[in-house]
């Protein structure tokens, strides 16, 4: 076990270098003229400066050594949490991204939890009614709600819930009230993919033998779906966990510019817009350990809530 | 009143039920070779998909969408780059169907020139997924082994970067522009291409026909390109139609984002974010786009559903 322990984890820290070695090589390789973007970002028009110039502004940036040496300082600058300065802010990133991130993590708890609920709600009416046409309207639900781009979404709860019911803020970071909206936006997509996964799962856990079993020694449907089906049918939900998480992050940016939230979203778009290569680069960085972080931290679990993954291991070893 | 009996009705549906069983015994039977065998089976298929209406419609909105992209002019009844001071702002009406913008420009006609660029990128992207995805799949899943290990340990860590943020970093190297944002969005998708390739040449590869043709003499080459292939692209296929619903809602947020090809010319995202300033005084503006675009999806993810339910 303490094997499988510290080979998973040497696995994650090797998939999170190797996802910062690929995109620290997108935004340094890939540019036809790094330096010119760069500069671009400071502000700076690499045409109009004198050759002594330019080198001067390439070294200020660290611009002017092999992209090797760029990469190696960079890598051990970021093990220390340190991502550089931000180019077109001149603030230190990371800095940034402690400043910001309070806004994004707050929206992603509300979003996370009211997509449980909706996901868990959905899927679990999903199975426990028997009307047919009811049935089906729910288990399309999903595939409609992934569907809807998120910034329409976005624009319509705006439309309605603050332009003509007034309910909520239609924009802006402050207070509780000002969440709502983005949360429910970004919880529609994620508990739609929740709940796709959880009614395949249900469907599959009632119709095997153990249900059949429990009706017949007499309980109630409701005792069977709740006590035997529902608790093995939510376990492989949590291998999503980090799918959702990544979606949830991802979400935020498009989620945050429609809302004018001053979070990590907002500051991703900014970034991009202003070519700010290192505020990207970090973003990228974050998002990635996060996935990584999580799925390590669902396949650690995963055995002790189901120990019948450690005993198919022991057999199979 | 026996005309008016649904009988007749249910007989044909049975009927049809019949020459599905019928079809799939004699795929059964028939060496999957056998071109009869197959034709029945695609003819039972179609059959059954023609008699679901929601899926015809959305069969025939999607097509409606593709031809609006390389045809745009047959739809779109005004200039999409025209102004017309005096009708800013106009709500939607029989000779503005989605209304004007706030430089009286039809919202119609830029909607429908949009998706030449949003459907174009939207084939980019997915032509670079396929391509990349079928290639390292099939590669990885038919030489195993170390090949195998390395290709999917990439995989791995590209699914490991949320891929709207992976398209985030792209675009930050590569520029703005239509042909970026489908680049980016085009990468971000392999990984599932990959994988999907990989897991059906992995199942194919083992059946006993492969191992016929082999022993028959045929090199692994021929086998891959005439046994393999042929008989894996299917749940391929399926991903294909649902990732161009993916695809097309990242270009349009990548667009939406600010992204995206430079004004006048507008994809839908580009269109959709422009109006946001008019959410207030004429929501129609950003909404009519929006609906749209969420009603080109939407279709897509049906007729990718209903494929999977008949496969099933």
């Amino acid at each position: 076990m303490t094997r499988y322990v510290l080979g998973r984890v040497a696995q994650a820290v090797g998939v999170l270098w190797a996802a910062y070695t690929v995109t620290f090589a997108v935004l340094y390789l890939l540019p036809s003229d790094p330096v010119a973007l760069q500069l671009g970002a400071a502000g700076i028009e690499t045409d109009k400066l004198s050759p002594s110039q330019l080198d001067a502004a390439m070294a200020r940036y660290d611009l002017d050594r092999p992209v090797l040496e760029q990469y190696l300082t960079h890598l051990w600058n970021a093990l220390h949490g340190d991502f550089g300065m931000s180019i077109s802010k001149q603030v230190p990133v990371t800095d940034l991204l402690v400043d910001r991130i309070g806004a994004t993590a707050a929206l992603s708890l509300l979003a996370g939890t009211l997509s449980l609920i909706g996901g868990f709600a959905l899927a679990y009416s999903a199975s426990y009614l028997r009307w047919r046409p009811a049935r089906l309207l729910l288990s399309r639900l999903p595939s409609v709600g992934a569907s809807f781009p998120q910034f329409f979404v976005g624009l319509l709860l705006i439309q309605v819930f603050a332009f003509n019911l007034a309910w909520f803020p239609a924009t802006g970071t402050d207070g509780f009230s000002s969440l709502v909206l983005p949360a429910v936006t970004i919880s529609l997509l994620t508990s739609s993919v929740l709940a796709q996964v959880l009614m395949r799962s249900f469907d599959e856990t009632l119709r095997q033998p153990y249900i059949v079993t429990a009706r017949a020694k007499g309980l109630s449907r409701a005792a069977v779906q709740w006590k035997h089906a529902f608790r093995n049918a939510a376990l492989p939900a949590m291998t999503i966990l980090g799918v959702v998480v990544g979606l949830t992050v991802t979400s935020a940016i498009v989620t945050e510019t429609v809302f004018s939230r001053n979070g990590i979203g907002k500051l991703a778009q900014e970034a991009v817009i202003a070519q700010d290569v290192p505020v990207v680069l970090a973003i990228v960085t974050f998002a990635a350990a996060l996935f990584v972080v999580v799925n390590l931290v669902v396949d650690l679990l995963y055995p002790l809530l189901d120990p019948r993954i450690v005993h198919v291991q022991k057999v199979s070893r | 009143m026996s005309i008016l009996n649904p009988r007749p009705g249910r007989t044909s549906t049975s009927g049809l039920e019949r020459a599905v069983d019928e079809a799939l015994l004699s795929e059964a039977v028939i060496d999957d070779g056998d071109l009869g065998g197959r034709r029945a089976n695609l003819r039972a298929a179609v059959g059954t998909l023609a008699r679901k209406p929601g899926f015809v419609l959305a069969l025939v909105f999607t097509i409606f969408v593709v031809l609006t992209a390389f045809v745009p002019s047959w739809f779109a009844g005004h200039d999409p780059y025209a102004t017309s001071p005096s009708d800013r702002l106009l709500s939607p009406s029989l000779s503005h169907p989605f209304g004007t913008d706030e430089i009286g420009r039809d919202l119609w006609s830029r909607v429908v020139h949009g998706s030449a660029l949003t459907i174009k990128a939207t084939i980019i992207a997915l032509a670079i997924a396929i391509v990349a995805g079928l290639t390292l799949g099939v590669v990885s899943g038919f030489f195993g082994g170390i090949v195998d290990a390395l290709i999917m340990r990439a995989v791995d860590v590209l699914l490991a970067i949320p891929s709207l943020l992976f398209a985030l970093a792209i675009v930050t190297a590569l520029g703005f522009g239509t042909v970026p944002v489908a680049i980016a969005v085009g990468i971000g998708i392999i990984p599932g291409f990959a994988r999907t390739t990989r897991a059906e040449v992995l199942r194919v590869k083992t059946l006993p026909y492969v191992e016929a043709a082999r022993a028959g003499g045929a090199s692994w080459l021929r086998v891959l390109v005439r046994h393999v292939l042929p008989n894996s692209w299917g749940p391929v296929a399926v991903l294909a139609v649902l990732d161009t619903g993916v695809a097309i809602i990242a270009i349009a947020s990548l667009s939406f984002l600010g992204f995206g090809a430079a004004p006048p010319a507008a994809e839908w995202g580009t269109l959709i974010s422009a109006g946001r300033n008019f959410l207030i005084t004429a929501p129609w503006v950003p909404l009519l786009p929006g609906l749209f675009v969420a009603a080109v999806v939407l279709s897509l993810n049906h007729i990718s559903k209903t494929f999977q339910e008949l496969a099933r």
